[in-house]
């Protein structure tokens, strides 16, 4: 893009759907996928009378949640109505937090371990609790007012978690949501499944453009309807041009008159974003406070022991591997990313062979790929921890090739069972150290030539009588006959 | 005295001595309802079918030896407020004229549980909007005692009931005074409990933060006897009381001794009918007889409680309202009006608006409207916020005066029930009926209307206690001790 400087700032609105069994305020259960209207009841289907009832475990995870991305807890929260109409809002009024969020002012710290940008902090302006709306099964369109409304999801606790408009670019915001999901992956309050909506993103997008000594805002516009992270980079990629475009041709900035906050549509397809309709009057929600529930006091013991239980977090994680295991930035990345139970059977296995950044290499070069390629999870994986790392210390001792322990490791995938029956199935023998003696004396006895070479100081010339051992005893370990060639070369 | 007029607890006992059965009662009842009923429209809807059924069922328990719940085969009355599973329950509103709810609300199945016969569903000022019963969409209930007249609301059907001798025990609910008020114009006790006290888990929600269910009956021991079988610590109302529930009926057997009662001065002043004025007075001197002191009690921002009061509830209502919009439930405007309307609107919004039109009357519009727009943004803080602070120091005034007396004795309403019409046109002259009873809604606490007297014209007045939080107890011994010395309670009216 040319012409004026510009700087991109991004907004990031999250819905996680916290993995509860039940829903926000009543019993309901909040599993996805069951047949439309048969997980509702008076309460979540908004029968006159119906009374709310927080669900204290959904309080719970909420708060695991903003403490993992280092929230102020405050003592005293309370629940709000926010009023309108629509069909999926059978009650005609959401509740949800508005002025005393459960939670606030926290950050999320973010890199690119393949350093595109420098580690960035992103603010948390707030992480508040409300309930989910139902699901029309048709777009509400003109005419068609005779749409269905599945109730199924109405009343499944939410955490929305709303960042400061930090994010520069759209691959910053695409990292952001990918650190966020990890950690509340991390955490275990929500499986962040977009496909099923567990996880939604609306984006807050417009530039800030540099313009001499002046700094000209163009006006904001909220981006919906991503369904995945990489739609969302795509989107915000798109709205940034769009935006620098329009200002071009029109010069209309923020704070101009008749400019609204406009919401706009990611068509994936299209890949474009597209105005929606009658979504850009300013709705007036006239939030009060909920009176049908009590507020909540977030007392200091709770906060300790949910702090207390959430475990080991990404960041610090990534941090330990490191220094503890001596691995690369990159790869300690690469490790935590995949999961807390990944980073398990890692520490297990680099514990057992004492070698971490081999545990990282076969880990990442062997057990990676083969994960992928089946499309499994490290849980599914068949070969145990120790196995792993006892073929990583055969590959040390010099009992294993590398390329023989790539053998032995599918054998185990496919049949189970230990290392050395493994080896044993596969003819594997660790030659014994006079035997290997005795076959480098025969080989060089027979190649005086390769003798006299070594002798004048060509000790590459060695590497000729490698193939010739392995040919005589597959088994035989090519660095231990290079070694004992030149010995023996060099005594004769 | 004929079988119907007798008091609950007195009917009780012929019913454990079995020299009544629960049928023959109901029976009476129900012929009662018969007889009367067209005149004074006290209810919307009986089953008598229903009602005979759970009364045989009752006395072959009995029969067998069964022990039975409390109230042991009595008749009871509820307003259609209250919802009753596989039973239309409508508010008295269009809207729900054909709501059936898929539950029972809590006060309901305590009722069922403690074996009460549920006579029917009694009429009210449309979701419980309005102090005279007009405001029913099905049409207004009459005074008993002078069918010109207004019966008092909401719970107009719940009282008037009582009076008729259509039911011994009437369950209503009470906003702003809609138990009270009504008690008082059909000369019947009534009680309203702290918040919280019985659950509202199932009560069609007008002003979530002041309702609360209570009982009506004709005297204070009956009325002890039904609070006791509602009361009580509800996990599916976030808001109910946890502490235990009292013994209401021996309360109202106990002596008053060194009772200290306080009266609020401006409570006797301007806009307060002097016949009900003389009445409340002689009143209070009859506790003077029972041994109770009396003291004058500053209640400084009592004179804001019907200001603050307008502006909480219809706020609350416009939300608890959100849900009729003919969607999920309830009525929905025929599809011909609103479906090929102007196309400048969306059909959901044309739909919206015509079942909303339609559906509700003009008093339950004039407070959507009124909470409508103290929410709304620009209004907020000096409307709705500002009542908030108000009603905290009311509140602040009942706990101070709390310190110093035991209860506060006044008049429910500033005059005798008026006639059908008379105040239908001017509804602030209407919302000044509430002026004695929104304090203790706003405060949460209890209080308790008792029948006190006449006047010229026969119509009954009544007294009014309130009580710190929780001292339902103690409104029912004051209550059973003047009920001891007096007989206004036992009159009945003549009807045609
Ligand atoms: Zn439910």
């Amino acid at each position: 893009m040319s012409g004026t400087a510009y700087t991109t700032v991004i907004g990031l609105e999250v819905h996680v759907q916290l993995d509860t069994r039940s829903k926000l305020f009543c019993r309901c259960s909040s599993q996805f996928g069951a047949p439309p209207n048969t997980q509702t009841c008076p309460v979540c289907s908004g029968q006159p009378g119906a009374l709310p009832v927080m669900n204290l475990r959904a309080y719970e995870l909420a708060m695991r949640a903003a403490i993992g991305l280092n929230c102020e807890i405050p003592q005293f929260t309370k629940w709000d109505r926010k009023n309108y109409f629509y069909p999926d809002l059978p009650k005609g009024f959401q509740t949800s937090q508005f002025d005393l969020p459960m939670s606030q002012d926290g950050y999320l710290d973010i890199s690119d371990p393949e350093g595109a940008f420098e580690e960035r902090r992103i603010g948390i302006i707030r992480a508040h609790l409300e309930e989910d709306a139902g699901k029309s099964l048709h777009d509400e369109e003109a005419g068609k007012a005779d749409s269905r409304i599945d109730l199924n999801r109405c009343g499944t606790p939410l955490l929305e978690i709303v960042s400061q408009p930090d994010m520069r670019s759209a691959a910053e915001a695409r990292v952001y949501l990918t650190e966020l999901k990890l950690l509340l992956t991390y955490l275990e309050v929500s499986d962040c499944n977009m496909q099923e909506g567990s996880l939604r993103v609306d984006a807050n997008v417009n530039l800030h453009i540099d313009r001499e000594e002046d700094l000209i805002a163009t006006p904001i516009v909220e981006v919906k309807n991503m369904n995945s992270f990489r739609a969302v980079q795509r989107a915000l990629e798109y709205e940034v041009e769009r935006q620098y475009e329009l200002w071009q041709q029109t010069g209309r900035k923020l704070g101009d008159v008749g400019v609204t906050k406009e919401t706009r549509g990611w068509d994936d397809e299209a890949q474009l974003t597209r105005a929606q309709r009658g979504k850009e009057e300013s709705s007036d929600y006239r939030y009060f406070p909920e009176p049908d529930l009590l507020p909540v006091t977030a007392t200091g013991e709770m906060v300790q022991s949910v702090r207390a239980g959430l475990g080991e977090l990404p960041a610090a994680l990534r941090t330990r591997l490191a220094r503890e295991y001596q691995l690369s930035p990159y790869d300690a990345d690469v490790l935590v990313n995949q999961g807390r139970s990944l980073v398990d059977y890692f520490v297990a296995v680099a514990d057992r062979c004492g070698d971490g950044k081999s545990a990282s290499n076969w880990l990442q070069q062997d057990v990676l790929r083969h994960l992928k390629e089946t499309g499994t999870t490290i849980e599914a994986f068949a070969v145990p921890g120790e196995q792993l790392a006892d073929l990583i210390s055969a590959v040390h001792s010099g009992a294993l090739t590398t390329s023989r322990g790539r053998e032995v490791l599918t054998h185990l995938i496919s049949n189970g069972g230990t290392v050395a029956q493994a080896m044993q199935q596969l003819g594997i023998e660790e030659v014994d150290q006079s035997e290997l003696e005795e076959l480098c004396r025969e080989l060089l006895i027979a190649n005086p030539k390769i003798v006299a070479d070594i002798q004048s100081g060509k000790t590459k010339a060695a590497g000729a009588l490698v193939g010739q051992a392995k040919g005589k005893n597959p088994n035989v370990n090519p660095h231990d006959v290079q070694r004992i060639c030149l010995k023996l070369a060099a005594e004769m | 005295m004929t079988l119907i007029e007798q008091s609950a607890t007195e009917l009780l006992g012929l019913l454990k001595r079995r020299e009544v059965s629960s049928r023959e009662l109901t029976g009476a009842y129900l012929d009662q309802i018969d007889a009367h009923d067209q005149q004074i429209h006290a209810f919307l809807r009986t089953d008598r079918d229903r009602a005979l059924q759970q009364a045989d069922l009752i006395d072959r328990r009995r029969a067998q030896g069964e022990s039975l719940g409390s109230l042991g085969g009595l008749p009871v009355a509820v307003k259609d407020v209250l919802c009753t599973r596989g039973a239309v329950t409508s508010c008295a509103s269009k809207m729900l004229e054909n709501y059936v709810p898929p539950y029972d609300a809590t006060p309901i199945a305590r009722l069922k549980e403690a074996d009460a016969v549920i006579l029917g569903k009694t009429n009210m000022d449309e979701f419980a909007m309005g102090g005279s019963c007009e405001n029913s969409a099905f049409g207004p209930t009459r005074n008993p005692w002078d069918t010109e007249r207004i019966p008092g609301g909401s719970s107009g059907g719940a009282a008037a009931s009582l009076a008729a001798s259509m039911t011994p025990l009437s369950i209503g609910t009470d906003t702003g005074g809609s138990i009270r008020q009504p008690a008082s114009h059909c000369g019947v006790v009534g009680l309203k409990p702290t918040y919280g006290r019985v659950s509202r888990y199932g009560l069609i929600a007008f002003a979530s933060s002041l309702d609360a269910v209570g009982p009506l009956a004709r005297t204070a021991e009956d009325v002890a006897l039904l609070l006791g079988v509602i009361a009580g610590h509800d996990a599916r109302d976030s808001t109910s009381i946890v502490q235990p529930v009292g013994d209401y009926r021996a309360a109202t057997r106990r002596p008053l001794e060194g009772l200290r009662l306080g009266v609020v001065s401006e409570h006797f002043g301007e806009g307060l009918d002097p016949e009900v004025a003389q009445t409340v007075r002689d009143a209070i001197d009859l506790f003077k007889d029972l041994g109770a002191t009396v003291r004058e009690i500053a209640m400084p921002h009592s004179q804001y409680a019907i200001s603050a009061y307008y502006i909480i509830a219809p706020s609350e209502a416009s939300s608890n309202l959100a849900r009729y919009d003919g969607a999920h439930y309830g009525m929905r405007a025929p599809e011909a009006e609103w479906r090929d309307g102007g196309a400048e609107e969306n059909p959901l919004v044309q739909m919206y608006r015509s079942t909303r039109a339609e559906g509700f009357g003009a008093e339950v519009k004039r407070r959507i409207m009124l909470g409508t727009y103290a929410l709304s943004a620009g209004y907020y803080d000096a409307y709705y916020l500002k009542a908030l602070k108000v009603r905290r120091l009311i509140a602040q005034d009942y706990h101070d005066a709390f310190e110093q007396v035991d209860l506060i004795v006044g008049p429910v309403t500033p005059s005798p029930a008026f006639k059908l019409g008379d105040k239908s046109e001017d509804p602030l002259s209407m919302y000044l009926v509430d002026l004695y009873t929104v304090g203790a809604n706003l405060a949460g606490i209890p209080a308790i209307s008792l029948p006190c007297g006449f006047s010229s014209d026969r119509l009954p007045i009544g007294i009014q206690l309130q009580g710190a939080a929780l001292s339902e107890e103690l409104l029912l011994q004051a209550a059973g001790a003047y009920q001891g010395q007096t007989t206004w309670h036992s009159q009945r009216p003549e009807l045609a």
